[in-house]
């Protein structure tokens, strides 16, 4: 265990390490240990009192100690996650044994220490560069959220009505899984794509328009203004007035909403090409549209993305609170006015994951096609 | 829409028959400037950036355009490659309107900074021009390559502008300017931002070049020695308004190194230079 190890400055074992953080994290954990676990049948439980509790405990121990005396310090966290988790399947596992934990005091404790654990984790996991840091570090930090969530209303007995555990929305998911996904077509893959390109796309169209007829822009940019103003509660009514109840009308609110943004967002970028690199141009005898092809479109792929970006969430919001206001007996928002009159809660909760793993895909998806495109731009060149 | 230059009614870009044209060198004028001038109507008052400015430039010259800051070195340059309209005056690039040489791509421009496109590696950015031009693919490979080769900088095609030196985005930004294969070529102040001892070596590289290509070169400067080094005939410049105060010849010989400066020769013409700068500061002060 010694031998050349011992000539590593970054070695560190239980008995050289004055890591005053797992000290005090030690300290908390001793401490919990003196209060109850949970209550079975109205007795409170102790950690030694016939549960698996103390197996736990020896677990996570042992995965503190194996992540301390880890050959580095990025490896020695992934073995300290191995505890943080271990930990919090505690609850689960006593769940299971119908134990209720609300008054666990002990639990909850061990519980807070265990996600102080995960935080200095992940503050050394971010500063591993490459997809531990870009990718990893946030999995894990949404997964520590959902697990706390978790624990927290089935621990608490949180009614469903109020907030149901994501198992359960899950388990609603799956038992949905055909209407939610003909809910998706309806909105996402009918209405939101449409609409998304079509007010994408005249954005861009009049931009570029704009960009050559210059009382177009003077006369547009104040109506963008005027038109973000709007609230979508507003128009959609109409839009379902003029266009009817199915995607139609929900296309147009996109439109409606999108339309602006994109055009502010080309007409920036479009103007944020240096003059000495249109003089350039100009000096090689290059016309509007080369230039425009050559040059400025790719000085302003930043902003169009920008745009993309901030439309990808407007769309989706604009179509489901659009379904609020008469639509075919199918689509997200549909779902979601029915449900909760009928207090389906847990379809509603479905829904509304269906709608946010949705939006940050749209959205992560622009994000990465972003940073394929824009990799010399020196915000996304930097580390 | 921009094929064949409208005829213009300020007869500021007449061209100039050759055979009008004094010479004032020993070969054919590439430019010939006749009384320009120009004003820049700016929201306070007008700017007078050059005032009836006349000049000659020979084929082979290597003319330095010298002067404080503000007397109209880079309005001058950006007259001659149609990127500012004269006021009144007429001028003349290979006999033909400055419109009219741009659009038939007759000159390279080096700017003040490399203004290379982030988004292209370096050969990409030499083969821009060449992309403009309609030239194919391997035709327009070919010429970057040899251009990079001609500057020092083969084997970095594959970089990217930010992973380059100062210097060497200046030497790919020549690489770019000489893909043209321009008879003429307006340098302003393209090692401006550069330390001393880069500018040194570039000048060198810059002197073998032109004499290898045998190239015209209008190279904006306010570095005395930098003019006097580079230099068949040195144009000294005043502000307030930009006019010209006198144009001094320098008959060093055309194969130049370094050391030349160290000669009474040079230190002659530098001195011709200075005096000639002190008496436009006198105007003002
Ligand atoms: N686009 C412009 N608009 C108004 N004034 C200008 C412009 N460009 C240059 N000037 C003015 O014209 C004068 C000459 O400028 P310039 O040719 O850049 O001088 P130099 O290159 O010798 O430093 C200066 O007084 C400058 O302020
Ligand atoms: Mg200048």
């Amino acid at each position: 265990m010694t031998g050349h190890h011992t000539a590593d400055p970054y070695r560190t074992t239980l008995r050289t390490a004055a890591d005053w953080g797992l000290v005090a994290l030690v300290l908390i954990v001793l401490a919990a240990l003196t209060l109850p676990l949970g209550a079975k049948d109205g007795v409170a439980l102790g950690w030694f009192g016939g549960s698996l509790a103390p197996l736990f405990l020896i677990g996570v121990a042992l995965a503190v100690i194996g992540g301390r005396t880890a050959p580095s310090r990025p490896l020695g966290a992934w073995v300290e996650l191995a505890a943080v988790a271990l930990a919090w399947l505690l609850p689960l596992h006593l769940l299971d044994e119908e134990i209720d934990l609300s008054a666990g005091w002990g639990l909850w404790l061990f519980l807070t220490a265990a996600t102080l654990l995960l935080w200095r984790v992940l503050g050394t996991l971010s500063g591993v560069p490459g997809w531990t840091r870009s990718v990893l570090v946030p999995g894990l930090f949404g997964l520590g959220l959902l697990a706390g969530w978790e624990v927290l209303v089935r621990g608490f007995q949180v009614p469903a009505i109020l907030l149901p555990a994501p198992s359960r929305i899950a388990a609603a998911l799956a038992a949905n899984a055909p209407v939610l996904w003909d809910d998706f077509g309806q909105t996402v893959l009918t209405a939101v794509v449409r609409g998304y390109l079509m007010g994408c796309g005249a954005g861009f169209a009049v931009a570029l328009l704009a960009d050559r007829v210059p009382f177009l822009a003077r006369g547009l940019l104040p109506l963008g203004n005027l038109a973000s103003a709007i609230p979508v509660v507003g128009i959609a009514p109409i839009m379902v007035m003029w266009f009817g109840f199915d995607w139609p009308s929900k296309a147009a609110v996109i439109v409606v909403m999108t339309f602006f943004p994109m055009l502010i967002n080309t007409l920036a970028g479009l103007d944020s090409s240096e003059r000495i690199q249109l003089d350039l141009m100009r000096s090689y005898g290059a016309g509007h549209a080369r230039t425009l092809v050559k040059l400025r479109l790719p000085n302003a792929l930043p902003f169009l993305f920008n745009g993309l970006k901030i439309n990808s969430t407007l769309a989706l919001i604009g179509a489901i609170v659009a379904e609020f206001f008469g639509t075919p007996v199918v689509g997200m928002g549909f779902r979601i006015s029915t449900e909760v009159a009928r207090m389906n809660l847990d379809i509603v909760w479905a829904t509304i994951a269906v709608a946010a793993l949705t939006g940050s895909g749209f959205y992560g998806g622009l994000a990465l096609l972003e940073r394929l495109t824009t990799a010399w731009h020196p915000s996304m060149r930097e580390r | 829409m921009h094929t064949a230059p409208p005829p213009r009614s300020d007869g500021a870009s007449t061209p100039v028959p050759a055979s009008s044209a004094p010479a004032d060198g020993p070969g054919h004028p590439i430019v010939d400037i006749r009384g320009l001038s120009l004003i820049y109507p700016t929201a306070d008052q007008p700017v007078t950036a050059l005032s009836d400015v006349s000049l000659s430039i020979a084929k082979g010259d290597f003319v330095s355009l010298i002067g404080p800051s503000g007397c109209g070195k880079t309005t001058l340059l950006r007259v001659i490659a149609d990127l500012e309209r004269p006021t009144s005056g007429r001028i003349a690039v290979e006999g033909l309107s400055p419109e009219q040489a741009r659009l038939k791509r007759l000159y390279g421009y080096v700017f003040q900074a490399p203004a290379l496109y982030p988004w292209r590696n370096v050969e990409r950015n030499v083969m821009l021009p060449l992309e403009i031009m309609g030239l194919p693919a391997a035709e327009r490979r070919t010429r970057a390559r040899a251009q990079l080769e001609r500057v020092g900088l083969a084997g970095f095609e594959r970089k990217f502008p930010w992973q380059l030196s100062g210097g060497m985005q200046q030497r790919v930004s020549i690489a770019r300017a000489l893909a043209l294969q321009p008879d003429l070529l307006l340098l302003d102040e393209p090692f401006g931002a550069l330390d001393e001892i880069t500018r040194d070596h570039l000048n060198l590289h810059l002197t073998q070049l032109w004499r290898a290509t045998g190239k015209t070169c209008v190279f904006v400067t306010h570095s005395i020695a930098e003019a006097v080094f580079l230099s068949t005939r040195i144009v000294v410049m005043s502000p307030r308004p930009g006019r010209i105060l006198d144009v001094i010849d320098c008959d060093l010989p055309r194969e130049r190194t370094l050391d030349i400066r160290e000669t009474p020769e040079f230190a002659a013409i530098a001195h011709r230079v200075r005096e000639g700068l002190k008496e436009g500061h006198s105007y003002d002060d």
